[in-house]
C-alpha cells in the first residue's frame, strides 16, 4: 500500500505504530465517509437507489448515508437530465454545500445532454457546476456508479489539505 | 352505437356547426366549428346515448400553411358504452381563442394549460391559464409551433444566475 | 409580560361565570410552504406549493416542468423507429410498457398485425414490467410512510428481475426490446427456466410484504381514509389505472379494449370501494398476483413461430442478418435514417400501463417522420387532481398522496 506505514513491535511483531502524514489521514477520513445528497432527477435516480439497496450496497464504501439537506452532505450525485429550469436550483444547492464538496455527473444526460438536444435541456451539468467525476451510461449500472465513487476516493487521496487547491471550474463551452 | 350512428347523431343535432366526420383505422374524428365547440362537448357529455364521461386528452396540431392554423383536438371515451370519439376544431393564428371545457370535465384544466404552453392557444373562462411545463417567464415563444427551432433560441445555454453567486 | 398575564387569566376559569372563559384570539396566518424540487420523497423533481393552516392543507399548487425535455418536439425530428428509446425514458420505472404502448400505436397507424408468438412474448414481458413497477411503487411508498424494511425486501426481489432483463436485452432499466411489428429477440431456454423459477418464488414474497404492512397499525392508520376521491370526480379528472379503480370504476383497457394476448388469458381486475389510499394499495398488490397468473397462462399457451411481422418495408431485419447480409444492412440503415412511408392520417392508441392509461396520438402526413406525436401521460393528468385530493388533509399526507398516485416525473413533464 505504501500510504500508511505500520510500525512493528520488536518482540513479537504485533502492529504497534501507524506513521502517516496528517494530510493522508484527513483525506482517508474524508474519502471513507462521503455523504451524498439525495439528488435524483430522472432515470439514473432509479439506478442510484438500486445502488443503495440491499444487493449493491453503497454503505460499504462509507457513502450510504444519504442526507436530504445540502448543508450536511459533501457529495452531490447529479443523476438524470438537467433541464434549464432546474439549473438555478442545482446551483443553489451546490453553493449551500460546505467545503470540501465533490460532484459526480452520473449518466449521459448529466455529462453531455444525451439524446435530448432540445430547447430546454442543458447539455451537461458542467456548464454551471464544476464536476469531479463523469460516469457515462444510460443509465450506468450500479457497478459503474461504484467505479465512479472509487475513482473519486482515489482523487480525494491526492488532494492537498493545507495548501490551496486550484480552481476546477470548466470554462463554459459555447457549442 | 356504431361510429356511423354517432357521427350522424351529431350531425342531426348540430347541423350548422358540423364540418366533417372521418373514420379511419377504427377511430372517429369529428370536426366542428369553433363557436359550437362548447355546446357539442356538453351534448357529448350529457346525452344518455352518447355518455362520454371520460376525457382522454387535449392536444393541438400546427398546420402553418392553412389559413386556420391551429387545430385543437379533444378525445373522449365512454366508460359504460366503451366507445371513443375525437372532436376537433380549427382556429386562426390571429384569434386563437377557444372555449375552455373545464366546466364539463375537470381534467381539462391541466391539459388545456399544456396546450397553451406549447402552442399558444388561449382558452376562454379557464380558471388559471398560465404556463405549466416551461417557466412563467419564458419569453422565447411556443415550442411546438413549426417555426420554433428544435434547439430553442439560446435559453438553454444562458445562465444568468451564475453572475449573482460569488464565484 | 402581557402574555403571562393572559396565560394566568386564561386558566382561571370560574364555572359560575362562564363568560370569563373567553380565550384570547390567537393570531393565525396561512403558511405558504414550498415543497421544492429537491426533497427526499423519491418521486423526482416535483415542486408543490402548499398553503397550510396549521397542519391542514388548504390548497396545493403543483409546479411541474423541472424535467421537461421536449420529447414531443424531438419526435418530429426523427423517424418512428428512432423514437423508441425516447419512450423508455418516459416512465422509467417500468420502461418497456412505454415501448409497448408506442409500438402498438405505430402498428395501428401502419395497420400491421403482430404474429402470435410476438404477442405472447410482449404480454409476458409487459406483465413482468408491471411487477417491477408495482414493486418499486410499494418500496418507495412504504419508505415515505416510514416502513423501511419493505423497501429493502421489494428491491431485493426487483434485482432478480433486473438481472433477467439484463440477460434478455442487455440493459437493466431503460431497455428497448420492443420493435415496431414484434420484438427484437426471442427468449432463450435459460430465460424461460429463470422466469418459471421466479413465478414459484414470488407469490410467497407478496404475502411477506403484506404481513409487514397490513398488520401494522401505523400503515393502516396512515392509509385508510386518506386522500379519498369519489368515482364521479375521478372520472371527470381523467384518472386511470389504480387511482380510478380504487374508487370503484371498472375501467381497465386490458378488458375494455383488449389487445395483444390479454383476451386469451383469464384474469380479474381488482376494484376498490372507498377510493382511499388503502384501496389503491390493495389493488396494486392484487395486480401483482394477477400478473403472475397472466404470465403463467401465457407461458403455457405460447407456441413457436416468428417474432416479427413480415412487412419488410416497415419492420427491421433480424440483427444477425444485418451484420452478415448486405441487403439487410441497407434495409436497416434506410429504415432508421429515412423511415418507412406512413400513410397520412391520425390515430390514438391507449394501453393500460401500470400507472394508468398511456396513450399516443400520432398525426402523420406521409413520410418517415411523425408530424405530431402527443403523449397522453397518466402522471400529468393525475397531478391535475392533486389539489382536489389533498384538501383538508394533514401535511404529512402530502407525501402519501404522491405515493398513491405513483407519479413519475419523466412521464409527467416529458
Amino acid at each position: 500500500m505504501g500510504l500508511i506505514q505500520i510500525g512493528r513491535h520488536e518482540k513479537d511483531g504485533t502492529s504497534d505504530i501507524i506513521i502517516t502524514t496528517i494530510e493522508k489521514a484527513v483525506n482517508w477520513g474524508r474519502k471513507g465517509s462521503l455523504w451524498p445528497m439525495t439528488f435524483g432527477l430522472a432515470c439514473c435516480a432509479i439506478e442510484m437507489i438500486a445502488a443503495v439497496s440491499s444487493r449493491y450496497d453503497m454503505d460499504r464504501y462509507g457513502a450510504g448515508v444519504f442526507r436530504a439537506s445540502p448543508r450536511q452532505s459533501d457529495l452531490m450525485i447529479v443523476a438524470g437530465t438537467v433541464c434549464r429550469r432546474m439549473a438555478p436550483v442545482i446551483r443553489k444547492l451546490y453553493d449551500q454545500m460546505p467545503e470540501p464538496k465533490y460532484v459526480i455527473a452520473m449518466g449521459s444526460c448529466a455529462t453531455s445532454g444525451n439524446i435530448y438536444d432540445s430547447y430546454s435541456v442543458v447539455q451537461g451539468v458542467d456548464r454551471f457546476v464544476p464536476v469531479d467525476i463523469y460516469v457515462p451510461g444510460c443509465p450506468p449500472t450500479p457497478e459503474a456508479l461504484f467505479d465512479g465513487i472509487l475513482k473519486l476516493q482515489e482523487r480525494i487521496m491526492l488532494k492537498r489539505v493545507f495548501l490551496k487547491q486550484p480552481d476546477q471550474v470548466k470554462p463554459s463551452l459555447k457549442i | 352505437m356504431s361510429l356511423q350512428q354517432l357521427a350522424s347523431r351529431l350531425q342531426e343535432n348540430f347541423a350548422s356547426g358540423f364540418v366533417r366526420a372521418v373514420e379511419w383505422r377504427g377511430d372517429l374524428a369529428v370536426t366542428v366549428a369553433r363557436d359550437r365547440l362548447h355546446e357539442v362537448a356538453q351534448f357529448l357529455h350529457d346525452d344518455p346515448a352518447m355518455d362520454f364521461d371520460y376525457i382522454v386528452h387535449v392536444s393541438s396540431v400546427d398546420w402553418p400553411d392553412d389559413e386556420e392554423r391551429f387545430e385543437v383536438v379533444y378525445e373522449f371515451y365512454s366508460i359504460k358504452k366503451r366507445q371513443r370519439i375525437r372532436l376537433k376544431t380549427r382556429v386562426p393564428e390571429s384569434d386563437c381563442i377557444v372555449d375552455s371545457l373545464t366546466d364539463v370535465w375537470k381534467g381539462a384544466d391541466f391539459m388545456e394549460r399544456e396546450v397553451y404552453d406549447m402552442m399558444g392557444i388561449r382558452f376562454r373562462h379557464h380558471p388559471d391559464l398560465r404556463r405549466i411545463l416551461l417557466p412563467d417567464d419564458y419569453t422565447e415563444g411556443y415550442p411546438l409551433r413549426k417555426d420554433f427551432p428544435l434547439r430553442g433560441k439560446g435559453w438553454r445555454d444562458t445562465f444568468e444566475f451564475l453572475d449573482e453567486t460569488a464565484r | 409580560m402581557a402574555i403571562e398575564d393572559q396565560r394566568t387569566t386564561v386558566y382561571k376559569i370560574d364555572p359560575a361565570h362562564p363568560e370569563s372563559e373567553t380565550l384570547p384570539t390567537l393570531r393565525t396566518e396561512e403558511l405558504l410552504l414550498n415543497m421544492g424540487p429537491q426533497h427526499p420523497a423519491t418521486h423526482g423533481v416535483l415542486k408543490v406549493i402548499l398553503e397550510l393552516e396549521g397542519e391542514r392543507l388548504v390548497k396545493s399548487t403543483p409546479v411541474l416542468g423541472y424535467l421537461h425535455r421536449g420529447v414531443e418536439k424531438l419526435a418530429e425530428d426523427g423517424t418512428y423507429h428512432q423514437f423508441i428509446p425516447h419512450t423508455d425514458r418516459l416512465d422509467y420505472v417500468c420502461a418497456m410498457y412505454n415501448n409497448f404502448a408506442y409500438c402498438r400505436a405505430v402498428e395501428k397507424l401502419m395497420n400491421i398485425t403482430v404474429p402470435d408468438r410476438a404477442d405472447y412474448l410482449r404480454t409476458i414481458v409487459a406483465e413482468v414490467q408491471r411487477i417491477i413497477g408495482h414493486q418499486f411503487w410499494l418500496g418507495t411508498q412504504a419508505l415515505d410512510i416510514g416502513a423501511m424494511t419493505v423497501f429493502f425486501y421489494c428491491f431485493r426481489d426487483r434485482e432478480i428481475l433486473m438481472d433477467w432483463f439484463d440477460e434478455l436485452c442487455g440493459a437493466r432499466l431503460t431497455t428497448s426490446w420492443y420493435r415496431i411489428g414484434g420484438v427484437e429477440r426471442d427468449f432463450t431456454p435459460s430465460l424461460l427456466e429463470k422466469l418459471k423459477r421466479f413465478l414459484d418464488y414470488f407469490p410467497p414474497k407478496i404475502d411477506e410484504y403484506k404481513v409487514f404492512l397490513e398488520t401494522n397499525r401505523i400503515w393502516v392508520g396512515r392509509t385508510k381514509g386518506v386522500a379519498i376521491i369519489s368515482a364521479e370526480d375521478a372520472v371527470s379528472f381523467g384518472l386511470s389505472g389504480p387511482p380510478l379503480r380504487g374508487s370503484g370504476v371498472d375501467y381497465d383497457l386490458r378488458k375494455a379494449q383488449p389487445y395483444s394476448a390479454y383476451p386469451k388469458c383469464e384474469f380479474s381486475v381488482p376494484l376498490g370501494k372507498n377510493g382511499d389510499t388503502y384501496d389503491r394499495y390493495w389493488i396494486r398488490v392484487q395486480e401483482l398476483y394477477e400478473s403472475v397468473k397472466i404470465i403463467r397462462q401465457c407461458l403455457e399457451q405460447m407456441q413457436d413461430g416468428p417474432i416479427m411481422a413480415d412487412v419488410p418495408s416497415v419492420t427491421l431485419p433480424p440483427k444477425q442478418r444485418v451484420f452478415t447480409n448486405l441487403e439487410s444492412m441497407i434495409q436497416q440503415f434506410k429504415l432508421f435514417s429515412q423511415g418507412f412511408d406512413a400513410p397520412p392520417g391520425e390515430i390514438y392508441c391507449g394501453t393500460e400501463a401500470h400507472k394508468g392509461e398511456l396513450g399516443f396520438y400520432i398525426v402523420s402526413t406521409g413520410g418517415g417522420k411523425p408530424y405530431r406525436l402527443k403523449i397522453r401521460a397518466p402522471s400529468f393528468i393525475h397531478m391535475g387532481a392533486f389539489d382536489h385530493m389533498s384538501r383538508g388533509y394533514m401535511i404529512s399526507d402530502a407525501v402519501t398522496i404522491f405515493g398513491t398516485y405513483d407519479i413519475v416525473m419523466g412521464e409527467c413533464d416529458r
